[in-house]
């Protein structure tokens, strides 16, 4: 029995975007990524917008059917494409009796049971509560599908127990999203996926639109939540100062790809990809004398369209390391010391 | 008058909306120097915006200036018709928006929109206007500048969007530059090349900025002074040294207290500022922050405090303040 309760193992999302036949164009939003999380742990997805981290939370979620790929929630599998390779203990495929890979059996679970384990919250809180329905119904609505509730009285309870776990209180129920502020919106949807017990909650983005002094309130909320009932979150955001904040351990995603990942204290010290690298160093610090005094790596250009994304290593185009090995062949995800993992070819040169 | 290149003295703005009175600006006073930059930091809501756009004519409707008098390079702006204020703006001051998406129009060329700018306010010929315009795409960084004058905006990038915003605005060498968080709309690698050129073009031209931002991180690599605004008012100025290091209004502190850094070793739990913003539709009659403040006193809750200055450039409207320099003075 394993701790990892999310595993996700060479998951693709390709989105149709036009053409016919042979011509048909792919956006290519998620591209072979793999990573799991641990029980009770906060696994942090940073990246700039258009990397997939958004797609990857949702395709992890089935909100979108993945493409290919594989994905287990607590050892059972929800979706499998049936041509993705198990994997060995330490990383390498694992072989049959006859020699060749041995591969998961097709599958696609009903979600319904799962959705009462694995809850999102998203990005906008004015875009994703519903005007017309009171605050009360829309923390409700869960509780209905799921039939968690016996009788009315126990549904208006357990109503007013998550309004009041999330800082509101029973006087808020009978009101509209529109009678509230982004900060206390954004307590509504955390209650809204709270009301189902969840184990497992995708935090999209849930701070991104909030202002800085009511962005405090909800991380320190988020953190009391996981104490309290053992939560384990997936948490997406742009913002790494928050990310690292929050997180135990954090992937650093690309144009589709996942190009690096480790514990958020290395990440932040010894970060090893050149992406990595300069989006640290991009990041503005509040502290006027080290914001003097810091040589800034600026990255040339812009990110490239995943519809067309630049061959071999996703990141070649902006790369000042980069020469012919990048863009003939893919870099390959290796581990540079234990659960420290990064894509580049170059890594003895960049550090 | 004074050396300043900007002076707002006792502003006062209010919007009327059938609902009542909002009093989006409460006797603000501020002043730039040439060549300075200011950074005014705060919520939304707090009038950041409402400021500036007030010091080019912009205040939309309902919206209107109820008190004070605006100073801009020798122009009285409370005084300015309409036909002086459309010769001065784009000309002596210049303004980027937030949002290089929707401050672009999408039905002309990058290259007609910056020419529009020329020829309205310089004897150029359009062939001279191009030209200038080529100029410009090349100062702000852009690759082929010819290519792309020809180009609309959709073609273009989020960043590349925000350059061509910014060679708009820099079309006359304005002597002031608004910038309206310029970068929150852009990535974090992205803003980093926004905000390099903008220091660059600043050391080039020697315009004077007005930095506005929510971003605690942008203001202390970029600006002389700050200015932090709570409500409708300018809580605090200083340096930015003085802002950072020492703080003397309590949001302000706060503020500080509540982001994370990424420099942070160990797992520090953040600090918030409880409560939410006020509603400016029935402003409390004290200070606007005292329902949100930990060290709040009684006399908070009912008369504003007045500024007290620090030092000549650092000044705070707090309560807490008076109190600390009164029991200096006893002492």
């Amino acid at each position: 029995m394993s701790d990892k309760l999310v595993q996700v193992d060479h998951l693709f999302q390709y989105f149709p975007a036009g053409g016919f036949g042979k011509n048909k164009k792919y956006i290519q939003a998620v591209d072979d990524v793999s990573f799991f999380i641990d029980k009770g742990e906060t696994f942090g997805l940073v990246g700039e917008s258009g990397c997939g981290k958004t797609t990857t939370g949702r395709t992890l979620l089935r909100l979108y059917e993945p493409t290919k790929g594989r994905i287990t929630y607590n050892d059972k599998v929800l979706f499998d494409s049936g041509d993705v390779p198990y994997n060995n203990e330490d990383g390498s495929i694992k072989t049959g009796d006859d020699g060749k890979p041995v591969y998961g059996k097709k599958t696609a679970v009903d979600m319904l049971p799962y959705r009462r384990k694995m809850q999102i919250v998203f990005q906008d809180p004015y875009a994703s509560l519903d005007p017309r329905m009171t605050v009360g119904d829309i923390v409700g609505e869960a509780i209905d599908i799921h039939h968690l509730a016996k009788n009315p009285k126990e549904r208006y309870d357990r109503i007013i127990e998550m309004l009041e776990r999330v800082g509101l209180n029973s006087e808020h129920a009978n009101r509209y999203p529109h009678e509230f502020s982004g900060g206390q919106r954004q307590r509504v949807g955390i209650a809204r996926a709270l009301a189902v017990d969840p184990e497992f909650i995708v935090c999209d983005e849930p701070i991104s639109a909030l202002d800085v002094s009511i962005q405090a309130q909800i991380v320190n909320m988020f953190e009391d939540l996981q104490k309290e009932m053992g939560l384990t979150y997936l948490f997406i955001a742009h913002d790494l100062s928050v990310v690292k904040h929050i997180s135990n351990r954090i992937g650093v995603m690309y144009l589709g790809k996942l190009i690096e990942l480790a514990d958020s204290y290395e990440l932040t010290f010894h970060c090893a990809h050149p992406y990595t690298k300069s989006l640290i160093s991009a990041i503005p610090v509040a502290d006027p004398k080290t914001a003097r005094n810091s040589k800034r790596i600026v990255l040339q250009g812009d990110v490239p369209s995943s519809l067309n994304p630049p061959s071999g290593c996703r990141f070649r185009t902006r790369c000042p390391y980069a020469d012919e090995q990048c863009a003939a062949e893919a870099p390959e995800w290796r581990e540079i010391s234990k659960g420290h993992y990064a894509a580049c070819h170059h890594l003895d040169r960049v550090n | 008058m004074s050396d300043y290149l900007v002076k707002i003295e006792h502003e006062r703005l209010s919007f009327f909306t059938p609902v009542g009175e909002v009093k989006a600006l409460n006797d603000v006073s501020l002043h730039v120097s040439a060549g300075e930059v200011l950074g005014i930091v705060g919520e939304s809501g707090s009038g950041k915006s409402v400021t500036s756009y007030s010091l080019m004519g912009l205040t939309a409707y309902p919206g209107r200036i109820v008190g004070g008098d605006l100073w801009f390079n020798e122009h009285h702006i409370n005084a300015m018709t309409e036909k002086q204020m459309q010769k001065m703006r784009g000309n002596e001051v210049a303004i980027i928006f937030q949002d290089p998406m929707t401050s672009l129009n999408p039905v002309y060329t990058v290259g007609n929109q910056i020419r529009e700018v020329i020829l309205l306010h310089t004897n150029k010929t359009k062939e001279e206007a191009d030209a200038r315009a080529e100029e410009l795409l090349k100062l702000v960084g852009i690759n082929e500048p010819k290519k792309r004058l020809k180009q609309y905006p959709h073609e273009l990038s989020g960043g590349m969007r925000q350059r061509v915003m910014i060679a708009i605005a820099l079309a006359c060498e304005p002597k002031l530059l608004i910038a309206d968080e310029p970068t929150t709309a852009l990535d974090v690698t992205i803003q980093a090349q926004i905000i390099e050129l903008m220091i660059d073009l600043k050391n080039k031209l020697g315009m004077a900025i007005i930095m506005i931002t929510h971003d605690l991180g942008v203001v202390a690599g970029m600006c002389d002074r700050i200015a932090v605004m709570y409500a409708g008012k300018i809580v605090e100025t200083g340096t930015t040294d003085e802002i950072f290091y020492s703080p003397k209004h309590e949001y302000t502190k706060g503020l500080l207290k509540s982001i994370p850094r990424l420099t942070d070793k160990g797992h520090e739990r953040l600090v918030p500022i409880e409560g939410t913003p006020v509603d400016l539709l029935n402003p409390p009659a004290g200070c606007p922050f005292a329902s949100r403040c930990d060290n709040c006193m009684k006399i908070c809750l009912r008369e504003m405090p007045p500024a007290v200055e620090f030092s000549e450039t650092h000044a705070a409207q707090c309560w807490l303040n008076q109190k600390e320099q009164m029991e200096g003075e006893n002492a």
